[in-house]
């Protein structure tokens, strides 16, 4: 079950803009004029300006996060190098400027050690600001909790502060062992069959999926809302969860 | 760290000490020589006996190269008792010609990729492979004990065939490698049975599913190192604890985080005599409950009176940190680097540091966990301050103001990497003055083009300084807005630099000329996205021989300019390297040029054109 590398990929967790109002600092005296290319000398042809600082900020607010966490998608093995000219004549209109405005390889961090924080958001005090609130909802109760997914480390944590919360239904056994039963299909059907209520939740997608078959840091990033559904309800879900997971690995 | 650790002090440090097996091997030859070749044979004979005899102490390769020089007998004998084979660019010479010449070595150093294919400013499968090295040593060197290499890819076979031609071979170090798995590390263990030394450092290890620590042969072993902390995927834990049992002479131990804190407690009090450890998660596995008795740590710490460095410390919980209070006061090394802690949390552990010589740390610890550093740790030699959000203009937990701190404690300081959204000119200038032993200075201001922020300038007059004042330097890495003056600094006062490192820097080519007439050591040179051009390197070829290699991307170089320099330079081969989607155009998109005894190599994929 892959969890290290690709995992910080989701979430964009790398995308905060801020300390845009530092951009005042006299940009206009140290932008820099460059010739263009083959013009050789030193500041002659002035007709190309170095996109100044504050451009390169706007750009980052425009840009969706799903475009910028792609950037550095899949470390080592990306086949496309998306190199961004921002020397070469297509600045040449600097109102216009490129759309991709993060820069592979920029800053020169190894994605090994990117990809080790990225996955260890869930530890810093930083993202416990950032606290992962879903509504928690079961069958037949008359209202809704909600819970602070952070807090937990894993599904058995989870799963005890959920009966706690509204009583009895089971996760089911949560070990790596419980995973491998989730993906077998018969031992899914047994263990539906067999609960009163089964834990499922809607992920980033939009689709509902059965709480147990990803790790549980990939289970904290996507998972929107969580329902408890009755075990016979539930049945419906397993073969789309089995497909999504099949998708997955 | 390590002297093999990823990034290295300073590269090709030739104050490297010689390994103990060296000596032992020296002696010995010693002896051998001495028998062979009677005094009475030919006066040359016995100056030749004598030469060798005397060479087999030379360790460091800068002076064995200039030995080598000398005449042609001295050529050959120094050929002939050089047993550790350093190759700085695998393919600026063949494998058969380096076996040709070196007939006795023990230990092969060799070097693939370039610097900047860590930041997937190069595509995969560029090339650097193992294979054809470890097929032309097998019968050459049968006496092969030690392999290191980094930037290079390594098959499983590969791994196979290793522990297979050498039987006595007893370290591997694969730095920044890839191309093998956990099913190669597993043949690997388990037919090299003198291993002393497996040390996967910043590796990728593709997960073939197997359990390879189980694979390690029964019985007591040998091992005095093992470093897997890059490895991410689960291992046998049950199977580390047996191995790590029967090797008394394990020293040095580096776990990868699927070892918790708990399992770490256990091989701590069956491995006391650890001198450098690398601690994995350093939490548990799952929220210890309230029946469960937290395990005394920091009793294990004490235990191992030997430690001198510490790291690991993967996912890493601050309430467990008292635990590594005992052994602060012996620590050597420290590496924070994944541990994301702030000032407040950092303080009660620096503060006991006094002997710390190394230090790896996240920003997060701000200048106020900076300006503590400088407090204690007063023998600091080398300090690495990474982002732990590798982004640009965001805001800065680090500043001009640490740097200033540590400048002003830290004065023995020879290394630093400082990553920052903010430097001053003025706090580099007084690093210049205060630490005036500087080997290394990297610094990256993660915004592109950024000026000084309180005098609006360029960050020429800091950097200027750093190679005006410290006159140890040989590797620097700049950053920041920088016209051609700064360079101007840098090749009329940095005589002694190495490696270079520029990124969107520069107004013209005059930079570049400046460099390139200037640094008459530079021997590594890598630049992208600046605006330098076919003519600036042009004025510098005469140069080029000289260096490793010269590493160009998104500047302004264009093919004709770079067919012309590849015929004007036989002995140097000018790769043209483009990504997979780019149509052939008139502009480079990278350029790497290095020189080399073989001509273009074989084994180029597509999208490299050798001119």
């Amino acid at each position: 079950m892959e969890v290290g590398l690709k995992m910080g990929m989701k979430g964009g967790g790398l995308n905060h803009v801020g300390g845009c109002e530092k951009a005042k600092m006299g940009f206009a005296e140290t932008e820099l004029r460059l010739g263009l290319p083959g013009g050789g000398g030193s500041g002659e042809g002035e007709v190309v300006r170095k996109r100044g600082f504050s451009e390169t900020v706007d750009l980052k607010l425009n840009l969706s996060s799903k475009e910028s966490s792609g950037m550095d998608a899949n470390d080592e093995k990306v086949k496309v190098l998306h190199k961004e000219k921002n020397l070469l004549p297509c600045a040449t209109d600097p109102a216009k400027p490129p759309a991709k405005a993060q820069v592979v390889g920029w800053p020169p961090v190894r994605s090994f050690r990117k990809n080790v924080l990225a996955t260890q958001k869930g530890s810093s005090e930083e993202s416990s600001e950032k606290a992962a609130f879903v509504k928690v909802s079961m069958d037949g109760a008359p209202y809704l909790r909600k819970v602070d997914l952070r807090m937990y480390n894993s599904y058995q944590d989870l799963s005890d502060a959920l009966a706690k919360m509204f009583g009895s239904f089971t996760i089911g056994n949560c070990g790596s062992q419980g995973m491998k039963d989730f993906m077998n299909e018969s031992k899914l059907m047994d263990l539906l069959n067999d609960s009163d209520y089964v834990p499922t939740y809607e992920d980033k997608d939009g689709d509902w999926m059965l709480v147990g078959d990803v790790p549980w840091e990939m289970f904290v990033e996507s998972c929107k809302r969580l329902r408890i559904m009755k075990g016979t309800e539930a049945i419906g879900l397993a073969p789309r969860a089995m497909e999504k997971c099949k998708n997955r690995s | 760290m390590r002297r093999n650790g990823a990034e290295d002090m300073s590269e090709d440090d030739e104050r490297q000490q010689s390994p103990r097996s060296d000596l032992e091997f020296t002696s010995n030859k010693a002896r051998y020589c001495k028998a062979t070749g009677s005094a009475s044979d030919h006066p040359d004979q016995v100056l030749e006996n004598v030469l060798e005899n005397v060479l087999h102490f030379l360790t460091s390769r800068r002076d064995r190269n200039s030995v080598s020089l000398v005449c042609k007998s001295w050529y050959r004998v120094e050929a002939l008792t050089r047993s550790e084979l350093f190759i700085g660019n695998c393919y600026a010479v063949s494998p058969g010609r380096a076996t040709a010449r070196f007939t006795r070595v023990r230990a092969l150093h060799l070097k693939g990729k370039p610097r900047f294919a860590d930041f997937n400013l190069m595509p995969p499968d560029w090339g650097a492979h193992f294979n054809p090295w470890l097929l032309a040593m097998a019968k050459p060197y049968p006496w092969l004990e030690k392999v290191y290499l980094k930037r290079m890819s390594v098959t499983n076979d590969d791994l196979a065939t290793l522990a297979e031609s050498f039987s006595g071979f007893k370290e591997l170090v694969l730095v920044c490698c890839d191309g093998f798995g956990t099913n190669g590390l597993a043949s690997f263990v388990s037919k090299c049975r003198q291993l002393r030394v497996l040390d996967l450092i910043e590796s990728e290890v593709i997960h073939d599913g197997t359990d390879w620590i189980s694979c390690f042969p029964q019985g007591e072993s040998h091992l005095e190192s093992l470093i897997f902390d890059c490895v991410e995927w689960p291992i046998n834990f049950e199977a580390l604890e047996r191995l790590v049992a029967r090797s008394p002479l394990l020293k040095k131990l580096r776990l990868n985080r699927y070892v918790s804190i708990g399992q770490l407690y256990r091989l701590m009090i069956q491995a006391p005599q650890l001198t450098h450890l690398g601690t994995g998660l350093f939490s548990p596995l799952e929220i210890a409950g309230q029946g469960d008795q937290e395990l005394d740590y920091g009793t294990a710490f004490a235990a191992c009176r030997s430690l001198v460095c510490l790291s690991g410390f993967r996912e890493i919980i601050p309430d467990y940190l008292p635990a590594i209070y005992p052994v602060c006061a012996n620590l050597t090394s420290l590496n924070f680097s994944y541990a994301n802690i702030n000032a407040e949390q950092l303080k009660p552990i620096i503060s006991k540091c006094h002997k710390l010589r190394v230090f790896w740390v996240l920003d997060s610890i701000c200048d106020e966990g900076l300006q503590a550093v400088a407090a204690t740790c007063k023998e600091l030699r080398e300090l690495r301050v990474f982002p732990i959000n590798a982004q640009e203009d965001i805001d800065s937990p680090v500043s001009e103001v640490g740097l200033q701190a540590i400048s002003e404690g830290c004065q023995k300081l020879q290394s630093i990497l400082y990553f920052c959204q903010r430097m001053t000119n003025e706090a580099v200038i007084a690093m210049s003055k205060n630490c005036p032993d500087l080997v290394v200075f990297r610094l990256c201001i993660m915004g592109r083009h950024k000026p000084d922020p309180v005098t609006g300038e360029p960050m020429d007059d800091g950097f200027g300084a750093i190679v005006m004042n410290c006159k140890k330097l040989t590797r620097l890495a700049v950053s920041g807005l920088l016209t051609d003056k700064a360079f101007e600094y840098i090749g009329k006062y940095g005589k002694l630099v190495r490696t270079l490192s520029v990124a969107f820097a520069g107004d013209s080519d005059m930079g570049l000329k400046y460099v390139l007439e200037g640094c008459s050591q530079l021997q590594k040179l890598e630049i992208r996205d600046s605006p330098f051009g076919d003519a600036a390197l042009r004025s510098g070829l005469h140069h080029c021989y000289y260096m490793r290699f010269l590493w160009m991307s998104s500047c302004r170089l264009t093919r004709q300019g770079c067919q012309e320099i590849a015929h004007a330079m036989p002995r140097l081969v000018v790769e043209v390297i483009r990504s997979a989607d780019m149509e052939m155009d008139d502009f480079v998109e990278t350029l790497y040029m290095y020189r080399s005894l073989e001509g273009p190599r074989i084994d180029a994929p597509k999208y490299v054109t050798i001119l």
